[in-house]
């Protein structure tokens, strides 16, 4: 193992979830606004951001050509720029904060009588709004009368404002497939309070097989598509309750139950077999240690996630993922192999767990 | 048992005569005559003649030929016919009489359809504790069940009704009507609870237009039917049939009453939740942290996560108070009163409400700290608090800061070369003892550092990736040293994540972090957004 895998919750390559760079208009005409505002949140000079998008208006563009192909075109290279290590998390962080300050810079719209009223939220535990953030403002834009409740949204607020605004469907983000059985219970009890719902962002797959999965009435690639689905026609008002296992008849094998219960000691457990097989370990310093024992935390996250939803490419994806970051910092891909083996070795009663690790494990032989 | 079930049984006509059989029997021959019936036979088909054709009932006459069991009507009564085929070709026909069993069938049929709509009703009523929604679901079922539209009208003070529509294509439509109740016969007698009026005393032709859907056509017959609320009506739903379709029965009539009865209790709940919800949202805006932003060219941002995920208010609290006459500076208040939740929130505002009065004096630190301890041991409330004070003031590019702790964590300065540095300040927690200390610190942030304000709910996560381990302070200052240079928001949501994270999906206190940033482009006046910033030289 490593003194550092990777922090998968800093990476902002998954900030471009839920709002993914949608394919711009003209590029040609916001191509220049979006290198220059790039250049001034690289500097972290908010003003001149500032002073980008007020130019870019007023030289006629487009607000919501500004907000997705100049501000979220940032957005995504920002995640490029990290993954390819030319950024650090200060960096990113910062730029975040200013892209996410620069969308007040947007023009306000009263909302169109009889559009509708919508609710934009992340999913509990999902710290990044940018996306979430991006669609509310696109469908503000569009006449929607829209209700943003931000980050980390815990299921219980997001039922109590659906009960008391009663929107005509809830656009919920996710860009994590850790966070897909949080996402699972805040689209069943949306659904449970006869609201429609519409997933986005990157932890639902590239073409929506999880939001289709865990059972949400709609799905968006981006936050053109969440706007123009949304102005096709009402989405339809679920009209019986149902529960997880209904979805997911799989989960009857309690797997992913007896996984995730004792993923603590999974985690423990495996970072001492770990301490006993890589002599080198004993020679890391306490902050390099607890790095290995998150990097564990990860990989077992992502396994719960995979079993969850039964597919092997959500860990598969994740390895891939954390290979080419790794590769970026000059760390060998190979050196997760040994934390698989491990975690095999536990989980051997476990029939889908070992498949998804074997899948795992396929995905790396290839890696240097 | 010798005999064989296939060998026909001899003699049995013989011993069981027609004539003493218990029902209707017709004894056909091979070309289809009555060759013999019986009296109950007789009196039920008065037209029979023995030795003529079978002619009446049609479906016994078609049906003879086979000898398989055929059933039907006789007058208003249901029969089957029953045959056995005797040893000389001829047939005998017994016809039982299924009425009784036939209805019964079909009411249970009925009565299995209603009970299914009425557990589907009940379900998707039970779904949202929004009123609109509520409304709307019930016109819709009713459409769907029961009528061809139907109109949910709630009680109202004022002039106008709220109306909810559903028309025959199933189309939702709400409205406000300015029209007194009373123009429709039973509406306003249903809006105050009273019992329905049958729906055979409303000439459908009285009904006003506003009551029929565009395009609905001439209205046949009109229920109007209370909701009767949890202790106060919940208003009414009016059902219409077109000219075409047969009146409500009287069972349909019943039917629409349990309707009314479990739509009307929703939409009671539903009420009920808002009202309450009206008022805890009213309470509470006083107590929920206050949303921060750029004062007098110095950034700041505050993050706020209560203890327990239902709830928005704790014990943790702060307070960014802007210059005001007697006040030149920026005060920041960020404090923990010991417990959780309501009662512990509803200290807080007791807190920041005395803080607030006391502004003027917050040119001295120890003073203010004294008369809120005087405030806090002389009220009923039992609770001690820690908080940490910072006047905040703009001077050329930097900012100047005084801190003074009460028994709080000390803030964490945050320099550019990521250095993170406790001020140098200390004292007495509030609410305890009759005399407090304090020790103020004096603190200067150059562009782009940041002073850094908690509560221990940072601290004390427990969790990380073995479980059960506190955050401590080192690993706050790693994280806070990570954040040189960020814009204050990004400091506070990269403190809140790294928190977050280390929790897991584990319990943890209330969790309060305050950043006050000075800002890296030297600017001179508060961007809101609007204008174009304007820079120093």
């Amino acid at each position: 193992m490593t003194g550092r895998i990777t922090d998968i919750d800093d990476a902002p390559g998954r900030h471009r979830v839920g709002a993914r760079l949608s394919a711009p208009h003209d590029e040609g005409t916001s191509g220049p606004w979006a290198d220059k505002l790039w250049a001034a949140v690289r500097a972290g000079d908010e003003y001149a951001a500032v002073d980008v998008v007020t130019d870019a208006l007023a030289a006629g563009l487009e607000p919501e050509a500004v907000l997705l192909d100049v501000i979220g075109a940032v957005q995504h290279k920002v995640g490029i720029e990290w993954a390819a290590n030319r950024m650090s998390v200060a960096d990113e962080h910062a730029a975040t904060a200013i892209n996410d300050r620069v969308i007040a810079v947007l023009p306000t719209r009263r909302p169109v009588s009889g559009r509708g009223r919508i609710t934009v939220a992340c999913v509990d535990q999902e710290w990044h709004a940018l996306p979430a953030r991006l669609v509310s403002e696109t469908l503000r834009l569009r006449g929607w009368q829209v209700d943003y409740l931000g980050a980390q949204v815990p299921t219980a607020h997001l039922i109590s404002h659906v009960h008391r605004t009663g929107p005509d469907a809830v656009c919920l983000s996710s860009s994590l497939p850790t966070r897909l059985p949080l996402a699972h219970s805040a689209i069943t009890a949306v659904q449970a309070a006869g609201t429609p719902v519409m997933a986005g962002g990157l932890a639902f797959g590239t073409d929506g097989r999880y939001a289709r999965l865990l059972g949400a009435d709609a799905w968006a690639p981006d936050a053109r598509a969440a706007g123009d689905r949304l102005a096709a026609g009402p989405l339809t008002r679920p009209t019986l309750a149902h529960q997880a296992i209904d979805d997911l008849p799989h989960l009857g094998d309690q797997e992913y139950t007896l996984v995730a219960r004792s993923s603590t000691r999974l985690v423990r457990d495996t970072f001492q077999r770990l301490e006993q097989q890589l002599p080198a370990m004993r020679d890391y310093s306490d902050e390099q240690r607890e790095r290995t024992a998150e990097d564990i935390a990860h990989i077992v996250g992502f396994l719960t996630a995979a079993l969850y939803v039964d597919a092997d490419e959500v860990f598969t994806g994740f390895l891939a993922w954390t290979a080419e970051v790794l590769t970026a910092r000059r760390v060998p891909a190979r050196s997760l192999l040994p934390c698989l083996d491990l975690l095999e070795e536990q989980l051997h009663d476990f029939p889908r767990a070992r498949r998804i690790l074997d899948a795992g494990r396929t995905e790396l032989a290839s890696r240097p | 048992m010798t005999s064989s079930p296939a060998r026909p049984r001899t003699g049995a006509v013989s011993t069981v005569s027609v004539a003493s059989a218990p029902c209707p029997v017709v004894v056909l021959d091979a070309d289809g005559n009555i060759a013999e019936l019986n009296d109950a036979a007789g009196a039920l088909l008065p037209a029979a003649r023995v030795g003529q054709p079978l002619s009446f009932p049609a479906w016994l006459a078609a049906g003879r030929t086979r000898p398989v069991p055929v059933s039907g009507e006789v007058g208003d009564r249901s029969f089957s016919a029953q045959p056995s085929v005797l040893a000389d070709g001829r047939t005998v026909w017994w016809l039982l009489d299924e009425t009784a069993h036939r209805s019964a069938v079909a009411e249970l049929a009925a009565e299995r359809g209603r009970t299914r709509f009425l557990a589907e009703a009940s379900a998707a009523l039970l779904a949202s504790l929004n009123l609109d929604r509520c409304m709307e679901v019930t016109a819709r079922l009713a459409t769907e069940h029961l009528a061809d539209a139907a109109l949910v009208i709630s009680p109202t003070a004022g002039r106008s009704l709220p109306v909810v529509a559903c028309d025959h294509r199933r189309e939702l439509r709400r409205s406000t009507v300015s029209e007194a109740p009373e123009s429709v016969p039973g509406l306003a007698e249903a809006l105050r609870g009273f019992p329905p009026v049958p729906s055979r005393w409303i000439d459908p032709a009285t009904a006003p237009d506003w009551l029929i859907p565009a395009g609905f056509g001439e209205v046949g017959s009109l229920v109007i039917t209370p909701l009767p609320g949890l202790g106060v009506p919940a208003g009414a739903l009016v059902l219409l049939r077109r000219a075409q379709q047969d009146a409500f029965t009287e069972a349909e009539e019943s039917l629409a009453g349990l309707f009314a009865a479990r739509a009307g209790a929703a939409m009671s709940a539903a009420r009920l939740y808002a009202e309450q919800n009206s008022i805890s949202e009213t309470l509470m805006r006083e107590l929920l942290p206050p949303t921060l932003r750029q004062v007098e060219g110095v950034e700041f941002a505050g993050g706020y996560r209560a203890s327990r995920d239902t709830e928005r208010i704790g014990g943790d609290f702060y307070d960014v108070h802007p210059p005001a006459e007697d006040s030149p500076e920026t005060l920041v208040v960020l404090g923990d009163v010991a417990g959780k939740g309501l009662e512990a929130a509803v200290l807080t505002g007791k807190i920041r409400n005395t803080l607030h009065a006391l502004l003027p004096m917050a040119d001295d630190h120890a003073r203010m700290l004294r008369l809120v301890n005087n405030a806090m041991r002389t009220s009923h409330h039992t609770r001690f608090a820690t908080l940490v004070m910072a006047s905040v003031r703009r001077e050329e590019r930097e900012v100047a800061l005084r801190l003074t702790s009460a028994g709080h964590p000390a803030p964490l300065i945050i320099r550019r070369d990521g250095t993170v540095v406790e001020a140098d300040t200390g004292g007495t927690l509030i609410g305890v003892l009759p005399a407090i200390t304090s020790r103020t610190a004096q603190v200067r942030l150059a562009p782009g550092e940041t002073c850094l304000l908690f509560t221990d709910g940072v601290t004390e996560a427990r969790g990380g990736p073995l479980g059960d381990t506190m955050f401590g302070d080192q690993r706050l200052k790693r994280a806070a040293a990570e954040c040189a240079g960020m814009p204050a928001q990004a400091v506070v949501e990269r403190i809140q994540m790294v928190t977050s994270q280390w929790i897991g999906g584990g319990r943890h206190d209330d969790i309060a972090v305050l950043a006050i940033t000075a800002p890296r482009g030297a600017h001179l006046s508060a961007v809101d957004g609007a204008t174009r910033g304007r820079y120093t030289a």
